[in-house]
């Protein structure tokens, strides 16, 4: 049985690659009609092949439960995700201005706090936040740059328009499976690359090394730049590993740092060798015991000082997280007329704050319509899916909501557009998002599209790879 | 080169070795155990003396019996070959920003190709095909190292542990031979008449697990005798797994590391213990214990690494 797209049908969700029945839109005309001329079995062949792919490549992430840490294959699906470049470049331009508006806020809040003083965001909102870091204050990284690796998620609501949903300023994970959903589609998919004119993505390893070394204290042509990784039991070691590998870095663990008179050096079979920049992939809490958490074993005693005193650079700095916060991300559209007295352009996706009363009172009176985040966890907990909660799960919201209205924001259920999917007898839509990476020293960067994550179950808007989602290569195709 | 990532890839290069040389050993042994007359004391439990874990064993089964034996060395043991290959890829996949990418995949088929396989290949009839491929796809990976890293750190660290293991392995195999299974060899007195072709052909089988049958027939034109098999294994400078010749390979390599006049002094001194070893008196009496001495010179040479390049252990 072939793939038949007249009997597709995404209901009354925005469709990527079908407008109507069996009419697919113009970028993914190419990519509808080269599906339609393959049976279901030749595809499922495709998947068979690209799973064992992946497991072969070793492609993979780890999932935290009770009965121990899994690793597990990264999941994949092998129908591609198409975007149209004109749409792409647009969108790209958004994103830039959001990250420089964002890295303007952070140095602003640990600086002279002005945006405070002209009230355009509350100070004890900011202050509040646990990702605010008083140790930073007075603190001026080169560039000014505090997020230096930004991952923003996108998504599209049912007009077809990408609206940010949030940005990931911490530790953003995901770009090495972009690379790596590729690198897959190539091998299984030659014949598709054919047909179309697709952006490539493969300088990202190369930007981020040249950003890394941009912001070195060190001027040197080759400035030591190290990945630093909480091991190999991180449920994102495959991504720390790939990065350092494409970048010829060293992919260090806090055993292997030492510091010596406020400088950073790591063990190595010659003695000590001086470090320059370290992209960081450990919470702020956990990098130094000296400075946060005493009980951690992951970070480097005496780092934050070396940091301070300029002899080291961190990627992302200490203390870039207080943008992270989901309630600071909805002044993010007031940051950017704010600090670059430009318009938007890219949406923010409507959101009410819990903190603020009147906006209070109409989450809890729509408890049932609206989807309520905390504002710092990541990874999609956390979170109530009001539509799809149960009573007891909204009763509990309601009474966490009251006890520290800080902690939560809530925003409408959108509606995420839907793509193909390969399913085990035919070609279903499933909702997605898109998480591009967006990198800011000397000079910004953003990815030719991003990571697609999927949600596989059929109705469900849960993307997370840790929660049973998956993933899509996705292409920026031009017009021929 | 980070001392952590140096660590990492010699015990990767070991385990790799040790993977290699435990399937040549299962797969010798059961060869061998049809060749042996009913009432030798070789027997399936040897295999389990062997490797050193027969403790381990006896506190998980009653019986040694071939398919215990089997499931215990391919799955269940913490040195079960299965662990092994999955300590190889753990290091691994701990290095794999530094040694080429396609090595890191191959060592992660054949983890994979031996959890998926090794239940099925406890009884005879598949095993000999599961053991082959394991050693024929240690080979290929060891290969494509040689083939495709620079002769720099971390090619040194691959040698290091890969030689190492093999010094290990000699001596425990001629351990085997000299001691544990036809014991008059080891305490003098002469084999009886009537146990001499099985003494020829254990001795022939222990150059097998070591690959060494065909070069020590090229080298050595008597036949197979324990004195000549016991120098060979023990003091040929050529035979890439005799232990002459893989300590000789280690100093080669040291030169090219700093720091390396502790190391050096060791694998030196335990060479000297080698060469000055007068075989055909050590088999008259001593053997067992001269081969004890030496296997704790050898983990010396693994302190005296560990200690210069690895991260201090607290």
């Amino acid at each position: 049985m072939r793939v038949n797209w007249k009997t597709y049908n995404s209901g009354k969700f925005f469709d990527e690659i079908i407008s109507s029945p069996g009419y697919a839109r113009k970028p993914a005309r190419r990519l509808a009609s080269h599906l339609a001329s393959l049976t279901h079995d030749e595809l499922l062949e495709k998947k068979r092949a690209a799973d064992l792919a992946i497991k072969t490549m070793g492609i993979s992430f780890t999932v935290y439960s009770d009965a121990g840490n899994i690793d597990r294959e990264w999941p994949y699906d092998i129908i591609p995700r198409i975007i149209a470049e004109k749409e792409w470049d647009q969108t790209s331009l958004g994103l830039q201005q959001r990250l420089r508006a964002l890295n303007c806020f952070i140095n602003d809040t640990y600086n002279d706090q002005k945006i405070f003083k002209d009230k355009v965001i509350p100070k004890e909102l900011v202050l509040d936040s646990t990702n605010f870091r008083k140790e930073c204050m007075g603190i001026k990284p080169k560039y000014d740059v505090w997020a230096h690796i930004c991952g923003t998620d996108l998504i599209k609501g049912d007009d077809g328009q990408f609206y940010v949903l949030e940005d990931n300023l911490r530790v953003p994970s995901g770009v090495s499976y972009m690379l790596e959903n590729r690198r897959v589609t190539k091998r299984v998919f030659p014949e598709l690359f054919e047909n179309h004119r697709i952006r490539p993505i493969t300088e990202y390893p190369a930007q981020l090394f040249d950003t890394l070394a941009a912001i070195s204290p060190r001027s040197s042509d080759y400035p030591e730049v190290v990945v630093l990784t909480p091991g190999a039991f991180n449920s994102a070691y495959f991504e720390h590993s790939f990065l350092a590998q494409r970048m010829g870095a060293e992919l260090v663990e806090g055993g292997d740092l030492v510091v010596e008179k406020d400088k950073v050096f790591m063990r190595t079979i010659d003695g000590l060798s001086q470090v320059d920049v370290i992209y960081r992939r450990i919470d702020d809490m956990f990098l130094d015991p000296k400075v946060f958490r005493k009980d951690s074993t992951l970070g480097v005693p005496g780092l934050f000082k070396s940091w301070v005193k300029g002899n080291v650079a961190l990627a992302n700095a200490p203390g870039a997280g207080v943008a992270d916060d989901k309630i600071i991300y909805t002044y993010v559209p007031e940051m950017i007329k704010y600090y670059l007295g430009e318009e938007p352009l890219l949406p923010n996706v409507e959101s009410y704050l819990c903190v603020d009363k009147v906006q209070r009172q109409h989450v809890l009176q729509n408890l049932d319509k609206l989807v309520i985040k905390p504002a710092n966890e990541s990874g999609g907990y956390g979170m109530l899916i009001g539509p799809q909660a149960s009573k007891r799960e909204l009763a509990e919201f309601a009474r966490r909501i009251k006890a520290d209205p800080r902690n939560y924001m809530a925003q409408p259920l959108i509606s995420l557009s839907t793509v193909p999917i390969l399913g085990e007898r035919v070609v279903e839509p499933r909702h997605v998002d898109l998480r591009p990476f967006i990198l800011q020293a000397d000079k910004t960067h953003v990815t030719a599209g991003g990571l697609t994550r999927v949600a596989m179950v059929k109705g469900s808007f849960i993307v997370n790879s840790s929660q049973g989602g998956g993933s899509k290569d996705t292409w920026i195709v031009g017009d021929k | 080169m980070l001392s952590r990532v140096a660590e990492r890839i010699y015990w990767q290069a070991r385990y790799l070795e040790r993977a290699e040389n435990t399937a040549r050993l299962l797969s010798v042994f059961s060869t061998l155990l049809l060749d042996l007359p009913p009432g030798t004391k070789l027997s399936w439990r040897s295999l389990v003396e062997i490797t050193g874990t027969d403790q381990a064993f006896d506190e998980k089964y009653k019986q040694a019996n071939e398919r215990n034996v089997m499931r215990f060395l391919l799955l269940d043991s913490a040195s079960s070959l299965l662990n092994t290959l999955q300590n190889t890829r753990e290091n691994a996949r701990t290095t794999r920003e530094i040694m080429p990418l396609e090595a890191f995949e191959q060592i992660n088929d054949l983890f994979h190709y031996a959890k998926d396989n090794a239940l099925d290949s406890i009884s005879g009839g598949s095993r000999h095909k599961f053991l082959e491929e394991i050693i024929s796809n240690c080979h290929e990976i060891s290969g494509l190292m040689a083939g495709s890293m620079s002769r720099g750190a971390a090619y040194s660290f691959v040698r290091l542990g890969r030689s190492l293991e093999r010094a290990d392995m000699a001596t425990r195999i001629i351990d085997v031979g000299s001691g544990n299974l036809l014991p008059d060899i080891g305490t003098g007195a002469k084999p009886a008449e009537s146990n001499e072709p099985y003494e020829n052909t254990l001795w022939m089988n222990i150059l097998r697990s070591l690959t060494a049958y065909q070069m020590y027939r090229q080298h050595v034109k008597h036949r197979v005798n324990g004195e000549d098999v016991v120098r060979f294994l023990l003091q040929d400078d050529d035979f890439p797994r005799a232990a002459t010749h893989v300590l000789t390979t280690i100093t080669k390599v040291l030169k090219h590391l700093p720091n390396n006049t502790k190391a050096t002094k060791q694998v030196n001194k335990t060479l000297r213990i080698i060469e000055t070893g007068n075989i055909s008196k050590l088999l008259d009496a001593g053997l067992f214990q001269y081969l004890d001495d030496l296997q704790v010179e050898i983990a010396k040479i693994h302190t005296s690494i560990s200690d210069t390049w690895f991260l201090p252990h607290n």
